[in-house]
């Protein structure tokens, strides 16, 4: 139960520390007692860092904004798994209530080639805001719209882009891959434009300028290993990488 | 005479923006490409600003502090935007929305700004379809509308329980069309710490690369503050960590008013604080009182399972007090409702501070409709549940996920526990009619500004101002002023120190610049005890005690006493580590909370010297006797401008509300 009905739990945190992108890291211990249930993940770190600047040590640096599970902007890769032990929930939904009195918790920033490490657990997502202005839009300049209601659009086909677009892009699609792939993320995108009857005139040219802006960034390739969906706190599905690559497909050979 | 002139249009008010659009003076192509407008933030407002106006050939750069710009807090609004569409053919028109808006303000809104808006809402609907954002469809393909609190039709349109996240990715693609075009300079983890004004015109920003720590000189011939509300003043509100005043602040400081500071939105249904260690309080969107029935136990300490108290023993109490709106009300009436049964002392849960959100009821209405629909003779109430709540679930699922990983329990068994929070700010920068404020050149926009929704906000009006300012409105109000500027720039073009030609290496530029770094070495330099995380909270305690959901007289004076001595504490004892040049979050919510500390003292004295109640602004003094806001129009209609004038002094202005199409009423949601 909720409402301060926690317990608390006495914790080891191994942190990844590294001073700036350039620099070597390593694993920095902290020990925590009296962290309460309720608590979620990155209010444990709230205090972690209360502790530290107590002690005029440096606050440990990591992103965050909304902590309601919808910015994309949290981004800890808690023990081996981006997001935490949990399915379906971003960092900042994960509560403490998820671990045990006693645990060692080995928290690291997202790992991959597109993704540099800025400071501590901060990373650079750049890479995507490139992709999406690569082609990841339909081409309406303000003004030029007719009235909503004009073109009808089944419901399904609604609802099934709106699964597409209900990507946060935090990236954990990317830390997850063995391969550093971000199909899903791309997908998503390709995926809510190919289905909206809008998306239609730039629904080729569109996939293939992302796919190779996705390319440049150093991305690597889609395995089918199928992890970017098991750890996509928005449930986003692999079905989209497999209609990106038949996009691709249509698009290049017509 | 007053230092403030609205610009108001002159004509009929469903005439003066129709007939401004087509007199005002346009900026040709040509020029277009010569002039440069800053950006700051990329929410709802600052996206679709940026967008559209390089979509018409400005050179255009956009600032956020977040990693990207589709992290603004926009992201976060759940339940919907509103338009005149009249697509249910219940009544709906553009005054209708106008009046609803006025009337939910408590009368102080500007009537020709909101009027504008609702003309502007259907436009918005239009342009969102067209970039793709996938709006909620019922089965013939129609777009589908659900009601929200305030007004009695159907115009909210919405994507489940992630509006806002739709429109932003919306306006944020057509933002990042325009990056990859080249007409876009994006430049993401920048924080702005102060506008650069020559003569009193606004010239650029300077703002701190937050990645690097280097401080940079922007040059724009116009500046946009998209920057949104400050209800993080509070320490916990529903708003984002980052969410923060300190761009709308620095403005102020360089002689923009502010207005109304003390109009904030205190909204109903938030997940209660569940301990010290709280950090941020969760909305649960205000759609939910379509399907849920608010209530409280009839007895006071009834200690009962929620499950276990029989109908007869529970007090919906706004059904009770308000028949007309019921459970949608306006989110004052209906927080200032929760607050009061629970200081009566009939509120749940462990803290009792908290009253029940309960989908029961309508679960099972659902589920007879399902059950007729699928041709199920005599459904068990299992059987009527089970299928009602795959109704529920399709309707507000991620919500209802999102309280059972806060709270531990399952909301489609219990019902939810909630409590009032602060969410959104009515009050902000002042600005005319052309969303200029009082410091020429310098704009607000969205959650920034003051203008539409006067003391008290109807749900999913935030999203449709935030796109109206940016899609609608800031397209032809910007060209007045930068028609005035290429006038400017023809006649200075032989002079050689001319702004156009020394841009940020105008002395100016480098004066502010190091005004800015002195700031922020001060900061690193007091080496004092305190945490800055230690006073924002206290700040917020202050804030939420005696500037919150009630303010009287002897609070309100103890808080500005109070935050005069937090202020001086802060500025000898404050510990900041780390360095100027690195990434240093720290440092960043240094400046932030700093900045709140003098919000929070104006807040204090806006409320002190406003003498009534009306909307989100309620004074225990004034109140009618079944304790509903009462406002004082013979004293009290006007917005309340204020001037920085110094630490701690500031001068009030007063910009006079005229009601020419609203007869001003005590308003009844009876």
């Amino acid at each position: 139960m909720g409402s301060g009905h926690g317990t608390e739990l006495n914790l080891t945190l191994k942190v990844w520390r590294q001073k700036n992108t350039k620099a070597t890291g390593s694993f920095e211990t902290h020990q925590l007692t009296g962290i309460s249930t309720d608590m979620s993940f990155l209010e444990m770190f709230d205090v972690l860092n209360e502790k530290l600047i107590s002690e005029n040590k440096e606050a440990i640096a990591f992103d965050h904004d909304c902590r309601e599970g919808i910015c994309g902007m949290c981004s800890m890769y808690i023990n081996g798994r981006p997001h935490g032990p949990k399915q379906g929930v971003t960092t900042c939904q994960l509560h403490m209530r998820s671990f045990k009195n006693g645990d060692t918790i080995v928290v690291e920033p997202w790992r991959s080639a597109a993704f540099p490490v800025i400071k501590d657990l901060a990373v650079d997502r750049g890479a995507f805001d490139r992709i999406i202005a690569s082609g990841g839009y339909i081409s309406v300049n303000t003004g030029n719209a007719q009235d909503a209601n004009n073109i009808l659009i089944p419901k399904t086909d609604a609802d099934e882009a709106f699964g597409a677009a209900a990507c946060i892009g935090c990236g954990a699609c990317v830390a997850a891959c063995k391969n550093g792939s971000a199909m899903l993320f791309v997908s998503a995108k390709v995926s809510q434009l190919a289905l909206l009857p809008q998306g239609q005139v730039e629904r080729k040219e569109r996939v293939k300028k992302m796919v190779e802006a996705m390319d440049a960034e150093g991305f690597g390739n889609c395995t089918n290993t199928g992890a970017c969906e098991a750890e996509c706190p928005k449930g986003i599905s692999l079905e989209n990488i497999a209609r990106m690559n038949r996009e691709l497909t249509s698009a290049t050979f017509k | 005479m007053s230092k403030l002139d609205s610009k108001i249009p002159e004509g009929a008010i469903d005439q003066k923006w129709s007939k401004y659009r087509s007199t005002v003076h346009l900026v040709n192509p040509a020029n277009k490409r010569s002039l440069e407008v800053l950006v700051v933030g990329s929410g709802l407002a600052g996206a679709s600003a940026a967008s559209s106006l390089a979509e018409m050939g400005y050179k255009v750069k956009v600032f956020c502090f977040q990693d990207s710009p589709r992290r603004a807090h926009s992201i976060a609004a759940q339940g919907g935007i509103n338009a005149a569409k009249n697509y249910q053919n219940d009544g709906d028109s553009t005054y209708r929305l106008f009046y609803d808006t006025i009337k939910g303000g408590d009368y102080r809104a500007r009537e020709a700004n909101v009027h504008r808006l609702a003309e502007v809402s259907s436009n918005i609907i239009d342009q969102c379809v067209a970039q793709g954002v996938p709006l909620a469809r019922e089965y013939g393909g129609l777009l589908s509308n659900r009601s929200f609190g305030g007004t009695q039709v159907q115009r909210t349109f919405y994507a489940a329980g992630q509006t806002g996240q739709q429109l932003l990715l919306g306006a944020y693609s057509a933002l990042q069309r325009q990056v990859g075009m080249g007409a876009v300079e994006l430049c993401a983890r920048h924080e702005m710490l102060d506008v650069v004004t020559i003569d009193g015109i606004t010239r650029g920003i300077i703002a701190r690369n937050l990645i690097t720590g280097e401080m940079e000189k922007h040059f724009g011939h116009a500046v946009l503050l998209c920057t949104g509300g400050y209800g993080n003043v509070f320490y916990l509100s529903t708003n984002a960590m980052g969410s923060n005043v300190t761009a709308a602040w620095k403005a102020h400081k360089k002689g923009a008013f502010f207005g109304n500071p003390c109009y904030t939105q205190i909204h109903p249904t938030c997940i209660p604080v569940s301990g010290d260690h709280q950090s941020k309080l969760t909305l649960m969107s205000e759609s939910l009182r379509n399907d849920g029935r608010i209530w409280v136990p009839k007895k006071k300490d009834d200690n009962r399972k929620p499950t276990d108290i029989p109908e007869e023993e529970r007090d919906y109490y706004l059904e009770r007090r308000y028949p007309a709106f019921g459970n949608l009300v306006p989110r004052d009436v209906a927080s200032r409702g929760a607050k009061e049964r629970c200081d009566a002392g009939y509120g749940v849960g462990n803290s009792k501070m908290a009253v029940y959100l309960d989908f029961a009821f309508n679960t099972a209405r659902y589920g007879k409709t399902e059950a007729t629909k699928k041709n199920i003779q005599n459904p068990s109430h299992e059987e009527i549940m089970r299928l009602g709540k795959e109704v529920v679930k399709e309707k507000y699922g991620n919500l209802f996920d999102m309280y059972q990983q806060i709270t531990g329990e399952n909301p489609y068994e219990v019902p939810m526990r909630i409590y009032p929070a602060v969410h959104y700010t009515m009050g902000g920068l002042w600005v005319d009619y052309n969303l200029m404020t009082t410091v020429k050149g310098l704009y607000a926009l969205g959650e920034a500004n003051f203008s539409d929704h006067g003391a008290n906000r109807l749900g999913a009006s935030a999203l449709m101002q935030g796109l109206a300012d940016g899609y609608f409105v800031i397209p032809y109000t910007l060209g007045v002023y930068l028609s005035d500027e290429v006038s400017r720039m023809s006649a200075e073009k032989d002079k050689a120190d001319s702004i156009d030609k020394l841009k940020t290496k105008h002395p100016a530029f480098d004066a502010a610049l190091n005004e800015q770094t002195d700031l922020i070495n001060k900061f690193l330099n007091i080496k004092g005890t305190k945490s800055v995380e230690g006073f924002h909270k206290r700040l917020g305690l202050i804030m939420w005690n005696k500037c919150g959901m009630a303010r009287n007289k002897q609070g309100l004076t103890e808080a500005i006493a109070e935050i005069q001595a937090l202020r001086k504490e802060f500025w000898s004892d404050v510990r900041v580590l780390g360095t100027a040049n690195e990434f240093n979050p720290d440092l960043e919510k240094a400046g932030r909370v700093a900045d709140f500390i003098e919000l929070g003292e104006l807040m204090c004295k806006d409320a002190l010297h406003r003498e009534e109640s009306c909307g989100g602004h309620f004074r225990e003094e004034h109140q009618t006797e079944d304790g509903e806001a009462k406002r004082d129009d013979v004293n009290f209609a006007y917005v309340a401008a204020w001037e920085y004038k110094g630490v701690s002094e500031w001068e009030l202005n007063k910009e006079e509300l005229k009601y020419e199409n609203i007869k001003i009423a005590q308003r009844s949601y009876k």
